[in-house]
């Protein structure tokens, strides 16, 4: 099954023409048109398109072309703009919008050989954790279809799960990739601020998204973050820092690193099977020969807070421009302000409209020193705390989320609670670091994934990902497929 | 009671840059419709700005020219507003920390010279532009994006013909340092008005009342003489103002009501998550501040003091840069500026007008012109003989001294040859003469003129009127 391997196993086959990437994409095809019925992680795809670009790279492989990942299919969230393809961002505001320019990441994809198709379901603009904010339908996990995949990336870790594609690109606001690719068991990596080209990914909070893959093990993990990093001149917040070969790092020896445990982690409402999970990992790290210590990282309990205040204000900006003027699915008013709130009302789902209430709020005169100032304040300490943690351990290691997927509707009632979900994963946005989640275990009756994560020190992705892939190879729990 | 108008002014100058502030699409007057669109322009969804590097340079230009205070530190902010010209419902510009802070203008204003000073100067984009037809609106958004100045001045401005004459002087410095063309009637300058009145004497001021997006400096001055007195009216009724932005009327001369403090926008500003902040560096600066020009009032000022010009003809050379610098190299060069002021401007420049030649290419010297003077200071050929001279050198490129020799042009002030001269001219003109002998001075210039075109304009005028006047009183 073409469509289990990962980039690493792929590309080899592909460059000693053992297999097609003509193949290789319509066993992808296939297991979309198998599967995809009772997953929903695409809202669409073009396999007349994929096919085609699957021809080419079969035409340069045959020529000799060496690209790191020519062939590779790899599927797209509906955040991240592609020519000529649609872009809705899981709304159903933008109607009909076809997309007239390339996001950065994907003419960096496109020139590795990448094979770029389909449109990754996700929560309505990367606003919430479960995928069940989309205009167009909910995404079911693969492990149980009767459960969340997660989100806001659900699409991406979904179809990766589910062998639907054989890596996938998704976003990182709060936590949108790494609780999914938890949830779903797969690795979601989200890169540090900066180190991935914004331009072209719909921004929910443009200080806090990023952009990152989800992949079936850690080795891919580092193979796309190379294709996809780098300085853009079209993103002034792309930090000019040189992109190693990222998979040159994974050699498994982590004896003398140093793992950081936070003690403001050790919180109630964390699963017992998860901690159990952790506890495993932290033996499983001090025999690979790394070191566990105890950090603290005082300012957590008001990182939940302080995302919400900075991370909406932010969203009611970028989100403002969704008008129905020059695009989006206008319904007619008799002045432009009652056609902008009919068009709103009408295209915005609750989460959504939730957000932006709350973001004008607290960007509102009066209001904006208690709350906007008040939460950068709290942000930079909450950076410091990281930097200062640094000081001391080579990455932080958590569960990915407290609990392991829970079900359809269990939580859409009740916004806080699903908004506490992504205590482990919002920090890092908010510091501006680097996460990875991988692979930790299952759960048992039901049996779904736990997923551990690994926090970086600014720009230390080749570190992250060496005691990622250090754990991974020493379990095998990546190797294990949901049956769906 | 007697009342008095505080007027603040806030000015919108398009910067003459080649591309918009955030992307590369052209900054360009009147192409057609949304032609000059990009998707980041357009505020497509995923996009991003990148900020234009001269249209920061002209910014910090405009602040050095203004006096102003350059920080270390600015950042930009959006202004969040939903309108349909806004490609992204928020205007990127500055907020709390603008790129210049402070500064002044001067300017002539009632025989002396006035000085406003200047809140700040801050850098944004321009929206675009709204288009109604008999069924429908559209937008054209060519202009959304260009680089705008927003320069604030303190409320220093007390009457409309000052607020006039500060906005055109305001312009000439703008369009001299090449930081705008300031082009009124292609929307390149667009102005609010904040006026109050209060009591004569008293500290505190009125409630203020902005009157929006005046597009030229006459529309300013009108819209000024009618709201002050209105206001004045209101508060002489034993009426209240309350705070409120009005629109003029051009065509029915008047302020009307657009909304009230209560309909007042909230803007909320916060930093622009999408742009760094923006930290100039000393060499930055330094190559910044070698673009900094002399202002047009302070040029003029240097040429009444230096060369002794009359403001008219000081004033000539501000307004016409190429001209002001060649003056400037030939005066330096020079005994008498105020000669090569003369010379330069009522006959260089109508020589240029007629041939349509430029500076850059006259055939003759500075040093020509130069000489040309001091032969004519040194009464070496009468004014009239170094006319034909100019004429020559103009058009041959040939020094001064060798166009006199060549057409003997040399003033003649040997008295022997000029008491000839005049000795055939009273012998001919018997009327004239007795004229003068009976009293009449004025018979005296004929018989100098006389004498001038028997020695063919070469005869020492001076010399002549003497030996004229001896003569006929012998």
């Amino acid at each position: 099954m073409l469509n289990q391997l990962t980039i690493s196993e792929l590309t080899k086959k592909l460059a000693q023409r053992e297999v097609s990437a003509r193949e290789t994409m319509q066993s992808c095809l296939d297991q979309i048109a198998k599967v995809d019925g009772k997953i929903h992680a695409f809202i669409s795809h073009d396999a007349a398109d994929a096919l085609q670009q699957a021809d080419a790279a079969d035409k340069e492989l045959t020529a000799g072309v060496k690209k790191p990942l020519l062939g590779v299919p790899i599927a797209i969230k509906d955040v991240i703009a592609v020519k000529d393809q649609p872009l809705n961002c899981g709304s159903k505001i933008l109607g009909k919008f076809i997309s007239p320019y390339n996001a950065t990441v994907i003419e960096k994809l496109k020139d590795a050989g990448a094979i770029i198709f389909g449109r990754l379901n996700m929560d309505e603009f990367a606003m919430g954790s479960s995928t069940e904010n989309s205009a167009f339908g909910v995404t079911r996990n693969p492990w149980d279809t009767t459960r969340i995949p997660g989100g806001s990336s659900g699409g991406s870790a979904a179809a990766v799960s589910a062998d639907e594609c054989i890596a996938s690109l998704g976003t990182d606001t709060g936590g949108s990739i790494r609780q999914p690719a938890a949830l779903c068991g797969c690795v979601g990596m989200k890169p540090t601020y900066g180190r991935v080209s914004r331009y072209g990914l719909v921004a929910f909070a443009s200080s806090l998204d990023q952009v990152g893959p989800f992949t079936k093990d850690v080795r891919d993990s580092a193979l796309m973050l190379s294709a996809i990093s780098g300085h853009d001149v079209k993103d002034s917040t792309s930090i000019p820092h040189p992109v190693p070969n990222y998979a040159a790092a994974l050699n498994g020896n982590v004896k003398g690193l140093k793992l950081g445990l936070a003690k403001e982690y050790m919180v109630g409402g964390l699963d017992p099977q998860v901690s159990a999970a952790l506890q495993a990992a932290v033996k499983q790290y001090e025999k690979l020969g790394a070191e566990i210590v105890e950090i603290s990282l005082p300012h957590t309990e008001y990182a939940v807070a302080t995302y919400y205040i900075v991370a909406t204000a932010e969203a009611s900006a970028n989100l403002a421009r969704f008008d129905g003027i020059r695009y989006c699915d206008r319904v007619p008013g008799n002045d432009p302000i009652e056609l902008y709130s009919k068009t709103r009302g009408h295209g915005f789902g609750p989460e959504v409209k939730r957000r932006i209430i709350l973001g004008t709020y607290v960007l509102s005169s009066g209001y904006y020193d208690a709350y906007y100032l008040r939460a950068q304040k709290v942000r930079t300490l909450i950076r410091r705390d990281f930097l200062n943690a640094f000081e001391k351990v080579d990455a932080i290691l958590t569960p990915t989320s407290p609990t392991a997927a829970f079900k359809i509707g269990e939580k859409t009632g009740d916004p806080l609670q699903m908004y506490l979900s992504d205590i482990f994963t919002i920090s890092c946005n908010l510091a501006g670091i680097c996460g990875i989640s991988f692979q930790g275990g299952f759960t048992e009756n039901p049996k779904l994934p736990i997923g551990l994560q690994l926090l970086g020190k600014p720009f230390g992705e080749e570190t992250m990902l060496k005691l990622a892939h250090a754990y991974e190879q020493s379990t095998a729990w990546h190797k294990e497929k949901p049956t769906i | 009671m007697e009342y008095e108008a505080i007027i603040g002014l806030e000015t919108h100058v398009q910067l003459k840059t080649k591309s918009k502030i955030w992307c590369g699409c052209a900054n360009e007057f009147g192409a057609p419709p949304n032609t000059n669109v990009c998707p980041v322009c357009l505020g497509m969804p995923g996009v991003l700005p990148v900020a234009n590097e001269e249209a920061l340079r002209l910014t910090i230009l405009t602040g050095l020219l203004l006096n102003s205070t350059i920080p270390r530190y600015a950042k930009f902010d959006r202004k969040n507003y939903f309108y349909p010209d806004m490609p992204k419902n928020y205007q990127v510009t500055q907020f709390d920390k603008p790129s210049t802070v402070g500064g002044f203008v001067e300017f002539e204003f009632n025989g002396g010279t006035s000085r406003i000073n200047l809140t700040r100067a801050h850098l944004e984009e321009d929206v675009g532009k709204n288009f109604h037809f008999d069924r429908n609106s559209g937008v054209d958004f060519n202009r959304a994006g260009v680089p705008l100045l927003e320069i604030i001045s303190e409320p220093e401005i007390t009457s409309s013909d000052m607020a006039y004459e500060y906005l055109n002087a305001l312009k000439d410095i703008l369009i001299y340092g090449g930081v705008s063309d300031c082009d009124m009637e292609k929307g390149m300058v667009r102005c609010d008005v904040n006026v109050s009145i209060r009591p004569k004497g008293q500290k505190e001021l009125g409630k203020k009342i902005e009157i929006k997006n005046m597009n030229s400096f006459s529309g300013v001055r009108n819209a000024l003489n009618y709201e002050i007195p209105r206001q004045i009216e209101v508060l002489t009724k034993g009426g209240q103002h309350h705070q409120e932005t009005r629109r003029w009327d051009d065509v029915g001369g008047i302020t009307e009501t657009m909304r009230s403090k209560e309909m007042a926008h909230d803007y909320r500003y916060f930093p622009e998550p999408d742009l760094m902040p923006f930290e100039p560096t000393d060499a930055w600066l330094a190559e910044i501040k070698t673009r900094v020009v002399e202002l047009p009032l302070a040029k003029k000022q240097r040429f009444i003091k230096d060369y002794q010009l009359p403001p008219a003809d000081a004033q000539a050379f501000v307004w016409d840069v190429p001209l002001g610098s060649y003056f400037e190299s030939v005066a330096k060069k020079s005994k008498n500026p105020k000669a090569v002021a003369n010379w330069v401007i009522n006959n260089l420049r109508a020589k240029l007008a007629e041939n349509g030649g430029s500076l850059a290419d006259l055939k003759f010297k500075p040093e020509h012109l130069v000489e040309l003077i001091e032969l004519v200071d040194g009464k070496k050929i009468s004014s009239a003989a170094a006319q034909q001279v100019f004429a020559e050198m103009f058009t041959s490129g040939e020094a001064p001294a060798l166009i006199v020799e060549k057409k003997g042009l040399a003033q003649v002030s040997d008295t022997g040859a000029i008491e000839k001269f005049c000795d055939e001219v009273i012998a001919a003109n018997p009327k004239p003469s007795a004229d003068f002998k009976a009293g009449n001075a004025g018979a005296l210039n004929f018989l100098k003129g006389q004498v001038m075109k028997l020695s063919k304009g070469k005869a020492n005028p001076g010399v002549v009127g003497e030996i004229l006047e001896k003569k006929l009183k012998s």
